[in-house]
């Protein structure tokens, strides 16, 4: 319709490039619901504010955000387990609507902290590569979406090893299918719900890191990706880490088309009546298996 | 309703009647009239989230839909800023009824309810921002005229007896909720669902009343912002902060009760000019303390802030 396949393709193909990365946004969101049962509304906050950590590292410290993704993977980790474990946890008292409202709250702390601490100006950083492309066929696909694939696919291979290979993940699993009975077993259940708060926060840092070199920062940068990743979280199914990457591919891919043709502005719309289609739908996504 | 229900409710009404007559600063008249367009939108929310339970994410759908249609019918149309407001809430009435039959049908409840409130609120910010009779990004100017022919008036103290005498509305009508058989059903849904199912309660038709009368005061709450400011733009009328400012309010000063969020719209917005006298310019602190005061709520039960002071006496 009115577009050359060349320019089709390149568009599915970045969009799929783009969507690798919400993926991962969605994989921290889906981690923590899949075991902990709750939606945290702090993601979208928790993104920008590791964006943020990833432009200071950039324009205080030199560090390339590729390089700074590590140490900021670190250093979210120990954020989440504390929000988890000193806010969250107390705060909610085990009640669903109680964590709306605690995370929604954090929300509203970090973004206002962001905005007193940077202002509401855009901010984005220089990098050599940021706006270099690599020829595949025919098409033309960006560099820095390309190594955010890659980076993407190697977390959640990492993911997967420490779920199935390591202690951690065996009592991770075991809390997530049944909580009274690892604790009767001697697992410190909240000590693996922060413990898998802290993967899910470091999860968006490393996000963080892959999206600066291509999106600008704003406080309120983490709104639209949120939405987003609730949208994939939805899609693939809560709690499902497979269903989380391919309706990150899937969301990225109707993204792109959609703005394509509808302009940026309205191209949102593309998402966000998908996302009301699966919760009226089908609330348990394409691979939940819970409502 | 007893005379002794009524008689709090006619003493707020008096003691914002008497206001105009009392303060002459166009500063604190300009934060009474805010906060009770607030109040009324969070008055809205707390039928829904408070009596009945169902958290909604997205009451900044009815907000932007009362104020819009109020806005576009008076300047595009001509229509009487009056009847431009009464259409504005039926608007918003039926927004919040197509919104609850869709959700409430399939079941969503809990965080997927709030959710989806959410998305609906945006897919309306992100037509709004994009269509050509809201006056697409550059907003919607209704043209000054202040008469009380027109819903505009040149003493900010007569506008503040309008926005009092429809809080003052709210307030009976929120009371008169809570004593009749519709009330009692809601709440019986929000304690356990399938209980009052059980007992022959229809709790789909009784959901939808709550959202469809929710819908329709937050929806006058964005018609009298609409009048007052007399300017709109999709940010404003469908952004998250109107959806946030409708939950919060009712969540700190009590929610599924009268007088809950009126008082938690005083608290909230009298701390939030607290904290910018003492921050002085830097964005963004008041509303940091909102997220605090929001999770210390939160932490520190009992939640209705009459309790806490309760609990204080007791001790």
């Amino acid at each position: 319709m009115g577009f050359p396949p060349e320019i089709l393709l390149e568009a599915a193909l970045n969009g799929l490039l783009t969507g690798a990365v919400y993926g991962l946004v969605a994989l921290g969101l889906t981690l923590v619901y899949g075991v902990l049962h709750i939606i945290n509304f702090a993601h979208g906050a928790l993104l920008t504010a590791a964006m943020y950590a990833a432009y200071v590292a950039r324009t205080a410290f030199g560090l390339d955000p590729y390089v700074a993704a590590l140490p900021l993977a670190g250093l979210f980790f120990l954020l989440g387990y504390a929000v988890q474990r000193l806010v969250i946890g107390p705060a909610s008292r085990g009640r669903d609507e109680n964590i709306l409202l605690v995370t929604l709250g954090l929300s509203i702390i970090i973004e206002n902290t962001m905005l007193a601490l940077f202002r509401s100006d855009t901010r984005s950083i220089d990098l050599p590569y940021a706006m270099e492309v690599v020829a595949f066929g025919p098409t033309l696909l960006s560099w820095p979406r390309l190594v955010g694939f890659g980076a993407t696919i190697l977390v959640a291979l990492l993911l997967f090893l420490l779920m199935s290979a390591t202690a951690t993940g065996k009592a991770i699993r075991a809390v997530a299918k049944e909580r009274t009975g690892a604790a009767l077993v001697g697992i410190d259940v909240a000590h693996i719900y922060a413990v898998t708060f802290g993967i899910g926060t470091a999860c968006l840092a490393i996000a963080a890191a892959l999206l600066l070199p291509s999106f600008y920062v704003s406080p309120r940068v983490g709104n639209a990706f949120v939405l987003v990743a609730f949208t994939i979280v939805v899609l693939g199914g809560m709690g499902s880490v497979i269903g989380a990457l391919l309706g990150g591919l899937i969301i990225g891919v109707v993204e792109s088309l959609s703005g394509l043709y509808l302009g940026d502005s309205l191209g949102q719309i593309g998402i966000f009546l998908i996302f009301i289609l699966v919760l009226l739908v089908r609330p348990t996504g394409l691979f939940g298996a819970r409502a | 309703m007893t005379a002794r229900d009524i008689l709090p409710i006619l003493g707020f009404a008096l003691v914002f009647a008497a206001a105009p007559l009392l303060v002459a600063s166009n500063v604190v008249l300009n934060f009474l009239v805010f906060t009770l367009i607030i109040a009324l939108a969070a008055q809205g929310w707390n039928l829904l989230g408070g009596y009945g339970g169902q958290y909604s994410f997205g009451h900044a759908a009815f907000f932007g839909a009362g104020a819009y249609v109020s806005a576009i019918l008076q300047v595009r149309l001509g229509v009487n800023a009056y009847a431009a407001f009464a259409c504005g809430i039926a608007k918003a009435a039926l927004v919040g009824f197509v919104i609850g039959f869709l959700a409430f049908r399939s079941g969503l409840r809990g965080s997927y309810f709030a959710l989806v409130t959410l998305a609906f609120a945006e897919v309306l910010r992100v037509l709004a921002n994009a269509a050509e009779v809201t006056g697409g990004a550059a907003g919607i100017l209704i043209r000054l005229e202040a008469d009380p022919r027109n819903f505009q008036f040149a003493e900010r103290g007569t506008f503040l007896w309008v926005a009092g005498g429809l809080v003052t509305l709210a307030l009976l009508a929120t009371l008169a909720l809570e004593r009749s058989r519709l009330g009692a059903q809601l709440v019986a849904v929000r304690e356990n669902e399938a209980a009052a199912q059980a007992l022959g309660v229809d709790a789909l038709a009784v959901k939808l009343r709550a959202i469809t009368l929710s819908a329709a005061i937050t929806g006058a709450a964005g018609g009298l912002y609409a009048q007052y400011f007399l300017y709109l733009d999709a940010q404003i009328a469908y952004g998250t902060w109107i959806s946030v400012e409708a939950l919060l309010a009712p969540i700190v000063g009590g929610a599924g009760t009268v007088f809950g969020p009126v008082l938690g719209a005083i608290i909230l917005h009298g701390v939030s000019e607290a904290t910018k006298s003492v921050a002085g310019s830097i964005p963004g602190v008041d509303l940091v303390v909102f997220g605090i005061v929001l999770i210390l709520v939160v932490r520190f039960p009992p939640r209705e802030i009459p309790g806490l002071l309760g609990a204080w006496r007791r001790r």
